[in-house]
């Protein structure tokens, strides 16, 4: 590991100055994803910018009934807090699908949206892996790809974006706020994430310096249910294959609007809009839910290592759709 | 690059100087030679390096040493009493057979402490009943079988001891 000066920020603005100042500058953060990067060599910084201690570590009840969520509340303590578990049990329940109890004590908001790919190849620095090295090919597409992404992908990249908590905040419509040298911006969680397209060693559109500060949740509607389910190759503590965050408002045993996104499938958070559509009025019937995900999942190209995804996402958003469409509640 | 620091380890002030790139696990064992939580994997994949941090369960070798100056950490050495008496954990470890190397042991037993203490607190897993219905669930969360296994799957036990860790740590839980 290459040597590094270490440095704790008091104010926001100081940590963006700190790291504009250095191309070879990271935020540090719950360090569960950039430490093991460091060691494997992934990521090398020179200085790092402990963020912990800034007060960015507060959920918060905004006037209309949404949340705003700092950038270092720790996965676990989101995913227990009260307010969420109430009103967005999506979040909830996508937090505590990912990772493990220890993990989640120590990952944050801002560090769970910018980790980085599962790809093995782009964790091995001795494969060829245009995310890790632009243009130096990628080693997934003719290798090992049972992981990897079936819709959006690119011929440069096909990795998927591994986080569970940015899967529900796809469909929440969440925004995440950004402050750079002139001041804060506002992006939709779902521009937030890229495709891969041509340059697939951008993950997000984040700039370099630039500090996520909070995530802004708007309020579901009354009446609207929201789940999320993972599948994975183990019971607990794996990473998805594929997984579905939703949010479902019925009227009688109709559909009446659904917000869906799918996790696994590609290199960002997906949000199935041509499923939404069909869905819109539609009865709430397995048949139903089932067409809808083909009229998303036309799209897919699978690779050879993964076709499975395909019946898999439908299957899994059928299973949770009607689950959130029935009337016992878990 | 170097940093001083001090960590509470077991309820004693230590000081040291680390070069930034060690791990709290790595200052834990190499520099202060307190060998309870084990290096498994070095990935933050096994949790036999669990330790507390301010109380609450951590990987200890995902985390760099200088980000915890002042910090209280207490591995599984340090659960016991200062007279010698085992923490209710570690006895009923030895009552239930909870191990067969023992590698994993400590990595576990600190992962069941700061279980036992988010139960406590009323924190969900991925197991309990939850949602959106009236009145939540009630704290301490009750923690079956199902609820221990889902919250302790961050600790791999080689051996495959589970079915023992798991009575243990029950036997614990219902008092
Ligand atoms: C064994 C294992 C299993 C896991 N399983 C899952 C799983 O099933 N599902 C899942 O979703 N996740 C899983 N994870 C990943 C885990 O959720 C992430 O590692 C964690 O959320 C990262 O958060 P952190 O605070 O530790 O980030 P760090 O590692 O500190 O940082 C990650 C990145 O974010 C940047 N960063 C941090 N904070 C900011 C900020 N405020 N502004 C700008 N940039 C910032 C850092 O510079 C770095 O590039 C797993 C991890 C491990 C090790
Ligand atoms: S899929 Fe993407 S991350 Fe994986 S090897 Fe190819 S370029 Fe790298
Ligand atoms: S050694 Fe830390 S989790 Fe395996
Ligand atoms: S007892 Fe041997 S690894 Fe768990």
């Amino acid at each position: 590991m290459k040597p590094f000066d270490y440095s704790r920020a008091d104010d926001a603005g100081s940590a963006v100055a700190a790291v504009m100042a250095r191309p070879d500058a990271a935020f540090l953060a719950g360090g569960t994803n950039l430490v093991d990067h460091m060691k494997l060599g992934v990521a090398a910084p020179e200085l790092l910018v402990d963020v912990t201690g800034l007060p960015l570590d507060r959920v918060e009840e905004l006037p209309d009934g949404g949340l705003r969520i700092g950038a270092t509340v720790r996965n676990s303590d989101l995913a227990a807090h009260p307010l969420v578990r109430r009103r967005l049990p999506v979040l909830s329940q996508a937090l505590l699908a990912g990772a493990s109890g220890q993990l989640r004590n120590a990952a944050t908001t801002a560090g769970n949206l910018l980790q980085r790919t599962r790809c093995g190849y782009f964790q091995d620095v001795t494969t060829p892996c245009n995310k890790r090295e632009p243009g130096s090919g990628c080693a997934a597409i003719g290798g090992w790809n049972r992981y990897h992404a079936v819709l959006g992908a690119s011929e440069h990249c096909v990795a998927v974006h591994p986080s569970d908590m940015a899967v529900a905040l796809r469909v929440l419509d969440a925004v995440v706020t950004v402050l750079g040298e002139d001041g804060e911006r506002r992006v939709p969680v779902g521009e937030f994430h890229r495709l891969p397209g041509e340059a697939p060693e951008a993950d997000t559109v984040l700039r370099h310096g630039e500090l996520v500060t909070a995530v802004e949740v708007p309020p579901l509607p009354a009446g609207t249910r929201s789940g999320y389910r993972k599948v994975r190759d183990r019971a607990s503590y794996a990473f998805a294959l594929v997984s579905v965050a939703a949010a479902v408002e019925t009227d009688g045993d109709r559909v009446r609007e659904a917000r869906i996104a799918f996790g696994g499938l590609a290199h960002k958070p997906w949000r199935a809009e041509r499923a939404e559509e069909a869905l819109r009025g539609a009865s709430a019937t397995d048949e139903a839910f089932r067409e809808a995900a083909e009229a998303e999942l036309r799209a897919a190209r699978p690779l050879p290592g993964n076709g499975f995804k395909i019946p898999m996402a439908r299957n899994t958003l059928a299973a949770l759709l009607r689950e959130l469409t029935t009337e016992e509640r878990r | 690059m170097d940093s001083q620091l001090t960590l509470h380890v077991d309820g004693e002030p230590r000081s040291l100087t680390v070069d930034n790139r060690t791990t709290l696990l790595d200052a834990l064992r190499d520099r202060l030679g307190v060998t309870s939580p084990k290096k498994g994997c070095d990935h933050g994949q096994c949790g036999s390096c669990t330790v507390l941090l301010g109380g609450r369960r951590v990987v200890s070798c995902l985390t760099f040493a200088v980000a915890h100056d002042g910090a209280e950490v207490t591995t599984a050495e340090g659960l016991a009493e200062a007279d010698g008496r085992l923490h209710p954990l570690q006895q009923a470890f030895l009552d239930h057979d909870g191990f067969q190397c023992g590698y994993c042991t400590p990595g576990q037993i600190c992962s069941a402490a700061g279980m036992l203490a988010e139960a406590e607190a009323g924190h969900p897993s991925s197991a309990t009943a939850d949602g959106d219905g009236p009145g939540g669930v009630p704290r301490p969360v009750p923690l079956d079988e199902e609820e221990i296994r889902e919250r302790m799957s961050g600790n791999l036990c080689r051996c495959g001891a589970y079915g023992n860790i798991v009575d243990a740590i029950r036997a614990v839980a219902g008092r």
